[in-house]
């Protein structure tokens, strides 16, 4: 794996002057993301905040060719951008070994784009597809999405007299991806940049069509303070509300083992959307999620070993 | 109808940005707190650079130490002072570093 140092003397991809808050996890990981790839790259883009505050007309902070899509169908363009370049491989029009990656947001794979994924993935179109997941529609205004954490505010399961926040756990859309059976499924952070591009390097080696699920902190939405961003995503993976693994060929592996299971309750007391649950009348609720938590992390832990 | 239809080499192509124009469009001034580097305690590990969001950290790679912060682009969050293992970095207010 590249270390710093080598990392450093790569051209940069994702360069300055996007409109990502400050602080945002987005950035982080694209930049980290296209950081660990040498090879050229073609990079497509569902709508999201990534693609909306990166290519604001006339400027584009992508420094390789990129591909506007909509929201539901990044999977089948770049899909469709692999299959040309295939074919004038085929052609003998070019040689070169290029490297496809999709960007999506939770909404844009979880919920609206989750069929061309489906559809690019079970045809083994050869691409990396990273999912920046902040676990709403933060975009838009913070609206709930079938990644949102159970127990969250956000502008549609707003925290009330009616409900406590969104009444759903996430979808576990990394075993969605393994059914697939896609050579290689992971999650990951952008608090441990070696993981992330470890990660990337190991899934753009394999030829077909793979899937890391990175949690993005969001400050707008989750919010918290811009400066822990990469803290509050370790923090994520030490809570084990969001574990760290792989899966190689259908092989888990876990990549990251907390010394310590800390109580989510670490990781709720750092974000607004959460500070309800620290009341003692959702001591409950709480319970409950720290039940899952604990239910899924054994569940993963048995896989691995598996 | 009946015309011939335009084909797709006759149609007007759609609008395609130049690769990294973004880099002319700053972002410094959305920030209110600004990192300095306190050279002493550095030990050019390059955690800030890999921690910056807006790529706005230079090193020398060649010789592999921290040079600059870029404030054209800087945006103020404040991570790479959050994350620096020696704290070497300090964010100051804006205003009074302009002073």
């Amino acid at each position: 794996m590249a270390t710093l140092k080598q990392l450093a003397k790569r051209e940069e991809r994702f360069v300055s002057g996007h409109r990502l808050c400050p602080g945002c996890g987005a950035g982080l990981i694209a930049r980290m993301v296209m950081l660990a790839i040498e090879k050229p790259v073609i990079v497509g883009n569902a709508t999201g905040c990534l693609e909306v505050a990166s290519t604001i007309f006339p400027y584009s902070s992508w420094n390789v060719p990129w591909v506007h899509s909509a929201f539901e169908n990044v999977s089948a363009s770049l899909s469709g951008v692999e299959a040309a370049y295939r074919s004038l491989k085929k052609q003998g029009k070019i040689d070169e070994d290029v490297v496809f990656v999709a960007f999506g947001g939770d909404g844009g794979t979880y919920d609206i784009g989750l069929q061309s994924l489906s559809g690019a993935a079970e045809r083994g179109h050869k691409m990396l597809y990273v999912c920046y997941n902040n676990q709403a529609y933060m975009n838009t205004g913070v609206q709930r999405s079938s990644a949102t954490s159970k127990g969250a505010h956000t502008s549609t399961s707003p925290v009330g007299k009616a409900i406590p926040g969104k009444g759903q756990f996430p979808k576990d859309l990394a075993s969605i991806m393994v059914a697939h059976n896609i050579p290689y499924v992971a999650t990951s952070i952008p608090g441990r940049w070696n993981d992330l591009v470890n990660k990337v390097e190991k899934a753009v080696s394999f030829n077909g069509f793979t899937f890391i699920d990175v949690l993005s902190p969001c400050r707008l939405g989750w919010p918290h303070e811009p400066s822990i961003t990469m803290e509050i995503a370790r923090l994520a993976a030490e809570t084990c509300i969001w574990p760290l693994y792989e899966v190689v060929e259908g092989k888990y592996r876990l990549t990251f083992r907390p010394k310590e299971k800390k109580p989510i309750t670490e990781w709720f007391k750092l974000q607004r959307r959460f500070a309800h649950l620290l009341k003692p009348e959702n001591q409950p609720l709480l319970e409950e999620i720290q039940k899952e938590v604990d239910t899924k992390w054994e569940a993963l832990l048995k896989k691995c070993e598996g | 109808m009946g015309d011939k239809k335009t084909g797709w080499k006759e149609l007007p192509e759609g609008d395609i940005l130049e690769g990294g124009s973004s880099l002319k469009f700053k972002t410094g001034n959305w920030r209110n707190r600004r990192p300095v580097h306190i050279l002493d305690k550095c030990i050019h590990c390059f955690i800030c650079w890999i921690s910056c969001p807006d790529n706005a950290v230079r090193v020398d790679s060649e010789a592999g130490k921290f040079k600059e912060f870029d404030y054209d682009y800087c945006k103020g969050c404040g991570i790479c002072a959050h994350e620096c293992p020696t704290q070497a970095i300090e964010m100051v207010d804006e205003q009074e570093a302009e002073k």
